[in-house]
């Protein structure tokens, strides 16, 4: 689904990713860890089209396609969805009317019908289980004073609304308490299937004991230093990111 | 120093009007107005309020009376601009009174609502009370020039303790017919103690071509009234429009403005209001969205004048292309106005790298024991919500439709009648997206 051959990315001239290669199968989760200033983020800005980032040489094969050649939105409507460490703020742009707007751009992208109003509120009511959200969200700006755990709630509601093919979660689990992290893992799982995968990018090793991933990879320096089963998150949780460091050293 | 275009054109017309047969109740304000006309002219960019706004391609051109031939204006024609058609509606063509297009056989009880030219004698008490009442011919050199023309207009009076729920619009449209022409109409508002009442002015060009209108309103809102005042500016993209509406309040009243500007190739907004009473306040809000090399300039002045009183007053302007917007919001607080509370917000957006902007806020405040506060924005669409839409499969023109409308959106919300927050919605929607709803 997804190969990443020797990726390097700058921003502002400033190289960041340094020779990342990835492969991606559907059905699979892929884990990706490391310390601050890693790399980690901007893989996930990269896979999906942040513009402030340039790819300097490398490929990204999704589906067989240059991804790399694609605008952000086309991404999306190819399935690509990043749920973003720090979810912006629309004030003025109800959540309901962009999550159709969303939904009806990926329709259209497919050749399909665009739902009106009254049949998406229908849709998008029935996900609001899945992430514990009160409809009444639905009315308010996308985002607007929500609370952290109630902006990565929305990013999984998204999420369940999108049914990306590739979804890339980006420190997710970042600022939330216990609570909040199940319900969003738990919206992760539940989304889970044999023909879609998930990234799911974590400083910490916490939001892996609910997401259980099939392999985790630790990023440090721009570079992937170390891959493995899950048990690999266990071990960094006890030993931490410095030995691995110092043996790349 | 020249302060003052003469302007000669326009006050040789200003004098053959004023010396024309009037109504008795108009004539000594006609002559009021055009000697002013004839002392202050236009006023170059030297006066201070006109620093950034140019007239003097209004002096230059010579626009003729217009002379109100409505037969090129049908009611299809029409509908688009009409709230309701269950609302009292008053219609001017070309500068004239239009009886057959208007709607005048709903009217509320507790309301009147009629044509200057009629209320001159069927309400002459408050004709004689409220003209230059709050707009005296010596305010300026557009409203002596209004006054000097005086003839056209309309008179709305709300009967005390009346609570008037449907809202009565004025609506001003010009058509080919009217290109190369001037109006100057007067509308003259009394909402007597305890009412409540809803007013719509609408400006509506039919035509690209170049006409001038100058307008003058003038509002008394009594002791405990609440006045709702929408101005929905919509000229032709050739026309030239100067309009002021000046009120007065009273104790605990509430006078609600809001200035919706879209038309017009040089346009002036000014709402003025003092606050005379204690206890009262004013909401003036308003949205103007240019583009082209349109030009339009919005001017407020708040005049605490007793205590314990509030103003609100929030201003968003989104300037495309190589329009230029003004925005100038004086607040005036007397040193007898203790315990004012005032707070002033002005955002723009610009949507391109050639619109340009002059916000000025301009406190004098007189009291020791006042709040107030005043914040202007000027900035771009936010490109990290541009980003975050695209990650969700929203395309780059709409995603930027939306976040345009976006920013407009909550000035929008503040107004209360839902069926005119609804059409001011849907047209700026329009404006900047493709999406129908």
């Amino acid at each position: 689904m997804l190969e990443i051959r020797d990726l390097h990315a700058a921003v502002d001239g400033t190289p960041i990713l340094k020779g990342i290669s990835l492969t991606v199968n559907a059905g699979e989760v892929h884990a990706v860890m490391g310390p601050n200033g890693s790399g980690k983020s901007t893989l996930a800005q990269v896979l999906a089209g942040h513009p402030a980032y340039e790819i300097t040489s490398g490929d990204i094969l999704y589906q067989g396609e240059n991804l790399a050649e694609m605008d952000a939105e086309v991404r999306a409507q190819q399935g690509v969805f990043l749920a973003f460490q720090y979810p912006v703020e629309i004030p003025g742009v109800s959540n309901a009317y962009f999550l159709r707007a969303a939904y009806n751009a990926k329709r259209k992208a497919q050749g399909l019908d665009e739902v009106d109003p009254m049949e998406f509120l229908d849709f998008v009511e029935a996900q609001l289980t899945l992430v514990d959200m009160d409809p009444a969200m639905l009315h308010r700006s996308v985002n607007a004073g929500f609370s952290g755990g109630e902006k990565k709630r929305n990013e999984i509601l998204q999420m369940a609304v999108l049914t990306p093919t590739l979804a890339i979660l980006d420190e997710t689990d970042s600022g939330l308490d216990i609570d909040a992290l199940r319900i969003v893992a738990n919206g992760v799982n539940v989304l889970k299937r044999p023909d879609n995968a998930a990234i799911v990018v974590t400083h910490y090793q916490r939001l892996l004991n609910y997401i259980v991933p099939d392999f985790v990879h630790v990023l440090a320096g721009g570079r992937i230093v170390k891959s493995g089963g899950k048990e690999l998150a266990l071990e960094l949780e006890a030993r931490g990111y410095d030995w691995l460091l110092e043996a790349v050293a | 120093m020249t302060t003052m275009i003469p302007a000669p054109a326009l006050l040789s017309q200003a004098n053959a009007a004023a010396a024309t047969e009037a109504p008795e109740a108009l004539r000594a304000e006609r002559a009021a107005g055009a000697k002013e006309f004839a002392a202050v002219g236009l006023p170059t960019t030297k006066v201070e309020d006109w620093h950034y706004t140019s007239v003097s391609s209004i002096a230059d051109a010579t626009f003729a009376p217009m002379s109100g031939n409505a037969s090129g204006v049908t009611a299809e024609q029409l509908a688009p601009y009409i709230f309701s058609t269950s609302w009292p509606t008053l219609v001017f063509v070309n500068g004239v009174y239009a009886p057959s297009l208007s709607q005048t056989t709903l009217l509320p009880a507790g309301i009147r609502v009629m044509p200057l030219a009629h209320a001159v004698t069927e309400l002459g008490d408050v004709v004689a009370r409220q003209l230059g009442a709050t707009a005296p011919a010596t305010r300026d050199g557009f409203t002596a020039l209004n006054a000097s023309f005086l003839g056209e207009g309309a008179v709305i009076h709300v009967a005390k303790e009346m609570v008037v729920d449907i809202p009565v619009h004025l609506l001003f449209v010009v058509n080919n017919a009217g290109v190369g022409g001037m109006q100057h109409p007067r509308v003259l508002v009394l909402a007597e103690r305890h009412s409540k009442a809803t007013l719509i002015e609408s400006w509506v060009g039919l035509t690209d071509g170049a006409y001038f209108t100058n307008t003058v309103s003038e509002v008394t809102v009594e002791d405990g009234a609440t006045l709702h005042h929408l101005k929905v500016q919509r000229e032709g993209r050739g026309a030239f429009h100067v309009g002021t509406i000046e009120a007065r309040q009273g104790r605990d009243s509430h006078y609600v403005s809001f200035a919706f500007a879209t038309g017009g190739q040089l346009t002036r907004t000014n709402v003025y209001t003092v606050l005379d009473g204690e206890g009262c306040g004013t909401t003036l809000n308003g949205l103007t969205m240019l583009d082209g090399s349109q030009h339009g300039d919005v001017q407020t002045r708040i005049e605490h004048a007793q205590p314990k009183c509030f103003s609100r007053q929030m201003y968003k302007s989104i300037l495309d292309e190589m329009s230029h917007g003004v925005f100038n919001g004086k607040v005036f607080v007397q040193s007898i106005a203790q315990q004012t509370d005032g707070k002033q917000t002005n955002n723009t957006m610009l949507l391109s790298r050639t619109a340009q902007v002059d916000a000025k806020p301009q406190l004098e405040i007189f009291a020791d024991d006042v709040k107030c506060t005043h914040g202007a924005t000027v900035g771009r669409i936010d490109e990290s919500a541009l980003f975050y839409m695209k990650s969700r499969g929203i395309d780059n023109e709409t995603s930027r439709q939306l976040l345009t409308y976006a920013f407009a959106a909550d000035v929008l919300e503040t107004i209360e009648n839902e069926t005119i927050r609804d059409e001011l919605e849907r047209i700026t929607m329009r404006r900047f997206t493709s999406v129908a709803d």
